[in-house]
């Protein structure tokens, strides 16, 4: 047995699983990360996985983080080269002192090999087949036993893994009992025939209460359950399906009569997304709680019916979760390339709230969040999340609910208050805060009115008169205003002492932030960190980019939008702004991370 | 222009509908299209038949997408909402509608542009939804707004004012329609009041998705020699199939049809259609037989018009959907929220 050894470490290291796509190894990686959770250990998992069905590399990085930091390390300690396609470059990926476990069935080349790791060989596909009927029972097995394996090297709570077995396989009979021997021939091979355990391993911890294990697009779509939207519209994308199939899901046990099977919602599979924006409009404006998810490309399509919903005063809620652009771009690698198209989409003059979680606990607040926002201000809403949130299980904190939540409907005159009134503007500004009262259809004969992309006066009229467009145009800007009023206000973090640097960012890039900035406070490198939450930018953005000298936006996308976005609608000199850009697709790490905010200070510091 | 408000002048002794209304509590403001277009007179023809269905005006809902047809729900049900929404997306805003609520009426209005060309795909997607509503298209053949390029309905030698020639081959509605799998299928023409007014009645009682296709002349654009969708071609070439009578579940059938011209199809609400034969073998619940048939009299240069064909019966958009039976926008939130008890419940496999 190899002797060189890595630094002890407990509960701190990174995992990473090379496979085939197609061959299970999802729900085994699934459960591994499971079983550290359920030992209290806080823990990350990113899904690098292809545009494919079948047979192309795919890999699962789980990080076990004793600190709870959720972004990527940057490093891999223990590589689970499954992968003969991918083996040269597996290898590769390990950091220095780390190991690598293959399947040792069929022998691996003498050339690819390195000093500074440590190779460990199981004969997975030899143990399966000997162990197993029927190939595709011996290929998902396989991935089975190399979960036993770990078990042994990193000292997995075995009592922990049989109880996810029977919770992720007891429905049906014999198969919690099938994988559970898989998993027992990883571990006795391994306690056997490898040093067991290695020098990193895990260790029952308390941090994981009041924790759930969930995705970004799971949670969105409960949340919309819970704002209780009734219509759903959408064109099939990823990554952002799994939002509307959570839905559905969830109306299916929580929407449907037991008795009669009536549905409470309607869900309806568009033809594209132009269809799926135009059904969000008419049944919000018929009066339901309408939304659609999509993504970049999407949105695309839909921008001119979001500019229809914006000058009409239609609410609409729509989800983004972001891939890489334009057209296919990477369809299955994040980025936050959406920035600016959600905030500005259509032709003319239109702008639009967006709401940027930065977590999947996040994504069901918010979700809830941007039906109120609007319905209020009667106009379309986006909930910009993105794949990393979307489609990855992250450690979070537990939606939570409060019964005593009232839907805030907006400024809807029903048929009593339209009795009264002499007459209805539709678009006349009766409180100064820019938002009109509006009717729904079906109510009372004194409501109804003619809803127009083409140019309207405050009785909902037909004009080409000049004044009338400008005031109209003047009021939706008051709107805008009172916008930044309601919408999530920034989180604020301030440096134990007082800091000329400032951080600010947005979304999913906010763990590998925290992480950094604590890395970098520990090095006497000081800064206040400020997390957008919305667009408009109400009045702490202003004070903050007041407040610091120097200012660092960090944001996933080549270009630099949120810092745009930034000057754009704030008062501030732009040389103040820096960019600091992530975009390869892979979701934001601490380690580059802090390394390119040194490397900008020492660079500022020569200037 | 400017938006004109019709004097509203109640004269003692206009006919009163079951709701008390008169024909003019159906009408809308002044029409600014040019004098002699047909689609005013499909406008006329939807305020008399919402009027003899008594529909109460503010629980219609009027759509439509962009062009001179889609600028008519201005023009008639002036309490009714409407809703003007992007080109060749109306059928998408209806479907959302009638998704939220599904116990308004709603009348969509597009043209032969807005329908066959941007709208095309929206077009065919809310007929195999069977989402319900009555869908008019004003068809004539030609883009009048942007003044006189062809539209996708025009035909083949149809000459446009400025000469040319259009040489590709039409998208006819009618057979789209039956194609796509829509549930009431019929072709007018906005001079014949007669036929149009109770085709008009029987879609909006329709149960499902409702056509009709009404070639209705530009009198700027497309009414000259050598168009096909002029006034004297289609007076000269227009071959009723079927005459379709519409009768109330609360009035007697009074049609006094020869044995054997006659048949009646019942509908949802407990109406009838009282349908009489023109020609004599046409059977206008034979999908297959209908688009022989009309494709055999286009091939001859005319257009064969009435109610061509009809299916009831079958599921529309909520039906398939199972929902209930109150509007979606209408359930209280206690009825659409599981509280958080359940979520708690819920979140225990995530844990």
């Amino acid at each position: 047995m190899p002797e060189r050894k890595a630094p002890e470490r407990v509960n701190d290291f990174t995992l990473k699983l090379a496979n085939v796509n197609g061959t299970g190894s999802a729900s085994a990686n699934g459960l591994l990360m499971k079983s550290f959770f359920r030992m209290g250990i806080p823990v990350a998992g990113k899904n690098y996985f292809p545009s494919n069905i079948q047979g192309l590399p795919t890999w699962y990085e789980i990080r076990v983080s004793r600190d709870g930091y959720r972004a990527r390390s940057g490093r891999v300690d223990l590589m689970v080269a499954m992968n003969a396609q991918t083996y040269a470059r597996d290898l590769a990926d390990v950091s220095p002192g780390g190991y690598l476990l293959y399947d040792s069935t069929w022998p691996r080349s003498h050339v690819l090999s390195r000093d500074d790791v440590t190779v460990l060989g199981v004969p997975f596909a030899q143990l399966c087949n000997e162990a197993f009927d029927g190939v595709r029972t011996r290929i998902l097995m396989k991935n089975m036993v190399y979960v036993g394996t770990l078990a042994a090297l990193l000292d997995i709570d075995m009592a922990v893994l049989e109880q996810l077995a029977q919770d992720n396989f007891g429905k049906r009979p014999g198969l919690a009992e099938a994988n559970m021997k898989a998993i027992m021939m990883g571990w006795d091979y391994a306690r056997a025939n490898l040093v067991c355990p290695l020098p990193f391993t895990v260790k029952a911890m308390n941090e994981t209460g009041g924790m759930v294990m969930m995705d970004g697009n799971t949670t969105a779509g409960l949340g919309c359950v819970y704002a209780g939207a009734t219509v759903g519209a959408w064109y099939p994308i990823t990554p952002s399906t799994s939002l509307m199939d959570a839905y559905r899901s969830f109306c299916t046990r929580f929407r449907a009569d037991p008795e009669t099977h009536e549905r409470r919602y309607c869900v309806i599979q568009a033809e594209d997304e132009l269809a799926a924006i135009g059904m969000v409009l008419g049944a919000s404006w018929a009066g339901a709680r309408a939304f659609t998810p999509t993504s970049g490309p999407g949105i695309s399509l839909m921008s001119e019916f979001i500019g229809f919903g914006y000058f009409t005063e239609i609410p609409a809620v729509i989800f983004d979760v972001q891939r890489v652009g334009p057209s296919t771009g990477l369809p299955t690698r994040t980025q936050q390339g959406d920035i600016l198209l959600a905030a500005y989409a259509s032709h003319g003059d239109t702008r639009h709230p967006v709401l940027f979680p930065a977590d999947p606990t996040e994504c069901f607040d918010m979700a809830v969040q941007a039906f109120d926002l609007a319905e209020r201000l009667q106009t379309p809403v986006f909930v910009l999340s993105d794949l990393d949130i979307g489609m990855n299980d992250w450690m979070c904190k537990a939606p939570a609910w409060d019964d005593s939540y009232v839907p805030d409907r907006g400024k809807v005159l029903g048929a009593a208050e339209l009795e009264r009134i002499e007459k209805f503007r539709r678009y006349a500004d009766v409180d100064g805060d820019g938002i009109p009262w509006r009717s729904l259809p079906g109510v009372h004969p004194k409501g109804a009115y003619f809803t127009r992309g083409s140019g309207h006066n405050e009785a909902a009229g037909y004009t080409e008169d000049a004044a009338d467009y400008e005031r109209l145009m003047d009021r939706l800007t008051r709107k805008f205003a009172t916008a930044a009023t309601l919408v999530p206000a920034p989180v604020l973090q301030k440096a134990d002492k007082k800091a000329s640097l400032g951080l600010v960012s947005v979304g999913s890039c906010d763990d590998a932030v925290l992480e950094a900035r604590d890395r970098l406070q520990s090095e006497g490198i000081r800064s206040d960190y400020l997390r957008i939450r919305a667009f408009p930018f109400n009045e702490d953005v202003q004070a903050f980019l007041d407040a610091h000298e120097r200012i660092f936006v960090i944001e996933q996308n080549r270009d630099g939008q949120l810092r745009t976005l930034l000057i754009n609608e704030c008062d501030v000199d732009g040389r103040r702004l820096e960019s600091i850009l992530h975009y390869d697709g892979l979701p934001m790490a601490a380690t580059p991370l802090a390394a390119q905010v040194r490397e900008r200070l020492a660079k500022g510091a020569a200037a | 222009m400017t938006y004109i408000t019709k004097p509203k002048v109640e004269h003692p002794g206009l006919v009163q509908n079951a709701l008390g209304l008169s024909r003019r509590d159906y009408e809308g403001a002044l029409s600014t299209l040019c004098a002699g277009c047909g689609h005013d007179s499909v406008t006329a023809a939807i305020v008399q038949a919402c009027w003899e269905l008594s529909l109460p005006p503010h629980r219609m809902v009027k759509l439509s997408g962009i062009g001179c047809s889609s600028k008519t729900p201005a023009y008639f049900v002036s309490q009714a909402h409407g809703i003007n929404t992007v080109h060749g997306r109306m059928p998408s805003v209806a479907t959302g509608a009638a998704a939220a609520n599904r116990n308004l009426n709603y009348l969509g209005v597009s043209g032969d542009g807005d329908s066959l060309s941007i709208g095309l795909g929206q077009f065919c997607h809310v007929m195999r939804r069977n989402v319900r509503m009555l869908y008019i298209i004003e068809n004539n053949g030609v883009y009048g707004l942007t003044k006189g390029q062809f539209s996708a309905s025009a035909d083949i030698g149809s000459k446009a004012k400025k000469g040319e020639i259009n040489m590709q081959p039409p998208i006819d509605p009618v057979l789209t329609a039956l194609a796509a799998g829509a549930t009431f299928v019929a072709r007018s023409f906005s001079g014949d009041k007669a036929q149009l007014v109770p085709l008009i009645k029987a879609g909006l009682a329709h149960e499902g998705f409702a056509l009709i296709d009404v070639l209705s002349p530009c009198v700027t654009f497309n009414d000259h020699e050598d168009s096909t969708k002029s006034y004297a071609f289609t007076r000269q070439f227009y071959h009723p199939a079927v005459h379709t009578d519409f009768v109330a579940p609360a009035e007697e059938i009074q049609a006094g049809y020869e044995q054997g011209d006659a048949m009646e199809v019942e509908l949802h609400d407990g109406s009838h259609l009282a349908l009489r034969r023109v020609e004599a073998d046409y059977d206008p619940t034979n999908r297959d037989g209908a688009f022989v048939r009309i494709h055999e009299r286009m091939q001859a240069g005319e257009w064969l018009t009435g109610l061509l064909y009809v299916e009831t019966g079958r599921q529309d958009m909520h039906g398939l959907n199972q929902s209930v039976a109150a509007p979606l926008a209408t359930l209280p939130f206690k009825d659409l929220c599981p509280g958080a008890a359940t979520l708690e419940r819920t979140l225990a496999r995530y844990r």
